[in-house]
């Protein structure tokens, strides 16, 4: 018998001597974040390709931009200043349809593709608490998604706006009109506040409600997310003959805009009278939706803890 | 001190019964098998031990309650649940960097210096490596952290037997001394036969068997048996018999061995024996469980 006797016996003191490093409580959940980007690199390439697509479009269209500088000086100034704005206000808007259907696309799979590939008997082998995990799935949606969103819009931005200037200095257009129609620091703060209420506070519910699916559905999670709220509706229109239900989704998809501090059109989106937070925070709404974002990870948690791992 | 210790353990799926009232204690230091027919309740006994399923009953585990104090354990316990459970898309860089991230008790330069040993590149995705790679990544992982219970779940299961004996190697000289505790089930019962200290059979929920490999070696021997003797050998009541080739093997527990002089060849039997003889001695009825 290869006894274990026979094993270096000094080796149980050598193991007791190795000092147990004292790990942050932080540490897990950054390192649980970071996995999630492993995993999932379309977290950023998705913006990142929808990005250079738009910049490349962009470069091309440049051929013409002197003419339609020249136009655009000639309008009155409301609707200089929303011509100059558009494209960038494209791109914007952009990125965030993009970062919102990989945000979709990612919730649905977060907590059901580890229990589908068992790689949840890895994940649970290691000192991370469930809570920890889920919360680190959720920060996908309502942490990173945002961020990569603002640092990717300002920077393609920021070389549009570089860009522009170069082909009108070049053609002897007045360049200083664009920067100052075009305030970058007045911008990327707008954009900021557009992102933290509608795509962070007003999304949360929908991304906790696709997490919960996630953790619960044994398959089709894209079924059971979508259909049941579509049954209500059709349910509701059927019995009562009425769309209140299906009205309040759409109300919560397109960034509930009358509940926002901003109108719904893209120039208003940036403009400084519709900026009142107070409107944002006294709306029933936000934080009923708050709550009910919190008891679907409450849920998610529950469900990735104490159900069988498989 | 034990590291399990469990009292009246059970478990049920509905009306099926998993785990059958399990008492259960492993001291530190042990190395123990828990070997069943497939449906057995193994892999019910090791969840609940892992805290990964609610149970009835006591269950102590390094002191701690595995159910209510599952992340704490974590620290102290490390677990292969199944081959192949590594995430596909992970590099072996990236499996290496999370495990250091969250583990405050993994030593990564043991890790890289287990790795080392295997053919496994630092930079290939798990999806790219064969099955027994993928093994020998998750051992050196899991050798890698200074825990005091290691819990295998059928580890070798689809490998070659180069990889089978590899594994068992690396588990008792790189990693196994008197202060860890490993437990370990599987099928295949003769390959660890030799690295096992303690036994224990279940079936249907219940343990049916439970040992030192010492107690092993003294109680059991098989008796093979001439053709003569075959009714003075059977009169000694054998626990067990089977035929091969002809000759008649009569498996005896605790019987002195004195008393089979002239009989026939005495021989020790192997784990593989003693089980197929203590399960297929079981009642057999219609319900089993569903694990």
């Amino acid at each position: 018998m290869s006894s274990p006797s026979n094993a270096v016996p000094q080796s149980s003191f050598e193991s007791q001597a190795i000092p147990t490093a004292v790990l942050l409580p932080t540490r897990p959940m950054y390192w649980s974040v970071v996995r999630e980007l492993w995993e999932n690199r379309s977290i950023y390439v998705a913006p990142l390709i929808a990005a250079g697509v738009f910049l490349f479009g962009f470069v091309i269209s440049m051929v013409t931009l002197p003419r339609r500088m020249r136009e655009v000086l000639a309008l009155p100034w409301p609707e200089q200043h929303e011509r100059l704005v558009q494209p960038y206000h494209f791109l914007a808007g952009l990125l965030m349809a993009v970062a919102f259907i990989v945000g979709v696309i990612y919730c649905l799979d977060a907590l059901h593709g580890e229990r589908r590939d068992r790689s949840i008997l890895f994940w649970k082998s290691l000192p991370v608490s469930d809570f920890t995990t889920v919360l680190a799935k959720a920060a996908i949606p309502l942490v990173v998604l945002p961020l990569v969103t603002f640092v990717l819009t300002v920077a393609t931005q920021f070389t549009m706006l570089i860009l522009s200037s170069a082909v009108l200095a070049g053609s002897a257009l007045p360049v200083a009109r664009l920067w100052t129609e075009l305030s970058l620091l007045h911008n990327s703060f707008m954009l900021f506040y557009h992102l933290l209420t509608v795509h962070v506070l007003w999304h949360a519910p929908i991304y906790c409600w696709l997490l919960l699916v996630s953790a619960w559905a044994r398959r089709a999670p894209f079924l059971w997310a979508f259909l049941p709220p579509f049954a209500i509706a059709v349910l509701e229109k059927v019995v009562f003959n009425s769309a209140h239900f299906a009205r309040y989704l759409g109300y919560r998809f397109t960034g509930g805009m009358e509940a926002m501090p901003f109108g719904t059109g893209s120039s208003s989106m940036y403009a400084h009278s519709h900026l009142t937070p107070w409107r944002l925070l006294g709306s029933p709404g936000l934080w009923l939706g708050l709550v009910f974002g919190a008891a679907c990870l409450e849920g998610a948690m529950r469900l990735r803890r104490y159900r069988e791992p498989i | 001190m034990a590291v399990i210790e469990a009292r009246a353990l059970r478990k049920n799926f509905g009306a099926s019964v998993a785990l059958d009232g399990i008492d259960l204690r492993v001291e530190e230091g042990r190395i123990l098998g828990l070997i069943g027919p497939n449906g057995a309740g193994k892999t019910t006994a090791l969840n609940a031990i892992l805290g990964l399923i609610p149970y009835q009953g006591d269950l102590c585990v390094l002191g701690r309650d595995p159910w209510s104090c599952r992340d704490q354990l974590m620290r102290d316990v490390a677990f292969i649940a199944d081959v192949a459970v590594l995430p596909r898309w992970i590099r072996v860089s990236q499996a290496l960097d999370y495990v250091a991230g969250v583990h405050p008790r993994f030593d990564r330069a043991k890790a890289e210096s287990l790795l080392a040993k295997t053919t496994i590149p630092q930079n290939s995705k798990v999806r790219e490596l064969s099955k027994g790679m993928v093994v020998q990544l998750h051992l050196a992982l899991v050798m890698a952290i200074d825990a005091r219970l290691l819990v295998l779940d059928e580890p070798t299961l689809g490998l070659d037997i180069l990889y089978r004996k590899q594994f068992y190697d690396s588990l008792l000289n790189d990693y196994f001394d008197r202060s860890r505790t490993i437990l370990v089930t599987t099928h295949q019962v003769d390959e660890i036969q030799d690295v096992l200290t303690d036994l224990m059979f279940i079936d249907r929920g219940r343990i049916v068997l439970s040992c030192t490999m010492e107690e092993f070696d003294s109680r059991y021997v098989e008796l093979m048996v001439l053709p003569d003797h075959l009714a003075a050998a059977r009169a000694l009541g054998p626990i067990y018999e089977r035929q091969v080739l002809g000759r008649n093997f009569l498996l005896f527990d605790g019987v002195g061995r004195e008393q089979f002089a002239g009989l026939g060849e005495l021989r020790a039997p192997s784990v593989a024996d003693l089980f197929v003889a203590v399960i297929s001695r079981q009642p057999r009825t219609a319900q089993g469980a569903s694990r």
